[in-house]
């Protein structure tokens, strides 16, 4: 069922975010790469971040499931809350919090395996299918959520790497939906698209918007404005607003925002 | 403020501004000539204004065109958008200004043709004042000035108490010489247009402070329009 959001459920949600930044700090090595984040993030919304290369939105976005852990010189300060945790607390299982919080990458990465195992994988890990029948069960409703089931339900035994980009996209939001995540992040998911695959991807961002809080990283002002309800703009490694979309779109407060967005700096 | 890294971005916002300017020195041009044929009662006159309304009507078709254009290439965001909405909604606002003048055209026909009745002094005042609106307002628009917009938007007040004065002067004449009540009565609704075009400019006034700031002149406008109210308390 898709929650959509009423006056009444948007209060709730506004009161308690489904994911928080207190005071983030982020260096690699010297550099300062995110300076102070304080950032909000609710369910049943979608969170655009943007602008320039570079400003910080990626590397903040890996910070919310720990993906930045991978990097040796990379150092995180503050808080990341996730409900009421701190995703940084030592003790903390990062497999188990990547699949509450899944990641959908620039260029589409499925797993040179079958259609079916690409999104049996997560629940098989994870033990959340009992019986063959069960895992059948997961990987027709994620496909289905992902809007690829369709399309692909006659073949589910051939590679996900013979589909199309735009297909191989969805099936990776299909293999992220598939362990029930809470928060689905999104870095540039449809760079390497073409218009048509986009507007499929935005769709069904737009569906999945009312189950997921979903944050996304994205260069493309219009894909930001058609969206997301939230919008934060990102420069040099700081937070310089963040606000309603529509309103960062007609009537930015900051001049730096203003700037980006009308294509006045680079 | 920044240029655009897209030059021609720049160029295509300059082409809506020129397009406008041109509209807002037409009309107020117009609104001269128009007073000019009532005085004088000439026909020729008038019959220039009504025919050069043709080319406010073309202007707006062309910025129409320009602002559809920025749209559909550039998809405007922030003050951008504003800018271009603003402009699209500013020429059709100019060219209720040039429609109002032609309407004056057209009366002084109407009037020409019956007794010889002086036209009214106030008309004059009234015209006077409309034409400096229309002046100023360009002016805010040229100077990208949200503080000249709010004067021009202030100084509507002074055409709708000249406009109170005019209707009831010209309705004391009307009781003083009955036999004139239709000349009369097109100079009343002369009287009514340049206090539309006053209306006109003033939300003008309000897009350009809308495009600056983002904001709308939220305070509702003090309505000094008397004789509206009197006449519905009639009905």
């Amino acid at each position: 069922m898709i929650n959509t959001p009423t006056e009444t459920n948007l209060d709730t949600v506004q009161a308690s975010p489904k994911m928080a930044a207190r005071g983030v700090n982020v260096y690699y090595g010297d550099n300062h790469a995110i300076k102070d984040i304080d950032l909000n993030l609710y369910a049943d919304e979608v969170t655009s971040l943007i602008g320039p290369s570079g400003c910080g939105k990626s590397t903040f976005l890996r910070c919310l499931n720990r993906m930045n852990d991978t990097i040796p010189i990379c150092r995180v300060s503050g808080q990341i809350l996730l409900e009421d945790d701190d995703i940084y607390t030592s003790g903390i299982d990062v497999v188990q919090l990547r699949a509450r919080v899944g990641m959908v990458f620039q260029k589409p990465n499925p797993f040179p395996k079958s259609i079916y195992d690409n999104i049996a994988y997560g629940p098989r890990i994870h033990g959340l299918a009992a019986h063959r029948t069960d895992l059948d069960e997961i990987v027709t409703t994620s496909l289905e959520k992902a809007g690829l089931w369709q399309e692909v339900k006659d073949r589910l035994d051939t590679s996900g790497t013979a589909l199309s980009g735009g297909q191989q996209q969805r099936l990776c939001i299909a293999r992220a939906i598939a362990v029930n995540p809470e928060v689905i992040l999104m870095d540039e998911p449809c760079s390497a698209l073409d218009p048509i695959a986009t507007a499929k991807i935005e769709s069904l961002i737009d569906e999945l918007s009312g189950r997921y809080a979903i944050i996304i990283v994205t260069h493309s002002m219009q894909q930001a404005a058609r969206i997301s309800r939230k919008t934060a703009f990102f420069h040099l490694g700081e937070m310089v607003e963040y606000g309603d979309t529509t309103e960062i779109f007609t009537s930015p407060k900051e001049d730096r925002t203003r700037d980006y967005i009308t294509g006045r700096i680079g | 403020m920044n240029d655009h890294i897209l030059s021609t971005y720049d160029d295509e916002l300059k082409e809506v501004r020129s397009i406008v300017i041109q509209m807002g020195d037409l009309a107020a041009n117009q609104l001269s000539e128009a007073m000019r044929a009532l005085r004088d009662l000439d026909l020729e006159k008038a019959k220039e204004v009504r025919a050069s309304d043709k080319d406010l009507d073309a202007l707006e078709i062309t910025a129409e065109r320009a602002v559809i254009g920025v749209f559909a290439r550039r998809a405007p965001v922030a003050d951008d958008l504003r800018e271009v909405v603003s402009a699209l909604k500013m020429t059709t606002m100019i060219e209720r200004m040039g429609d109002y003048a032609k309407n004056i055209a057209k009366r002084t026909f109407a009037i020409s043709d019956g007794s010889l009745v002086i036209m009214p002094q106030l008309l004059d005042n009234m015209a006077t004042e409309a034409h400096q609106m229309i002046h100023k307002v360009l002016e805010a628009y040229i100077k990208r000035s949200a503080d000249d917009a709010i004067a021009v938007w202030e100084s509507d007040e002074n055409l709708d108490s000249l406009y109170n004065v005019t209707y009831r002067k010209i309705l004391a004449r009307m009781m003083e010489s009955p036999e004139h009540i239709s000349e009369l009565t097109h100079y009343l609704m002369i009287a009514k247009n340049l206090e539309r075009i006053g209306d006109q400019a003033t939300n003008v006034a309000e897009q350009i402070y809308y495009a600056i700031t983002g904001d709308n002149l939220e305070e509702a406008r003090l309505k000094n329009d008397e004789t509206s109210i009197e006449l519905y308390a009639k009905k």
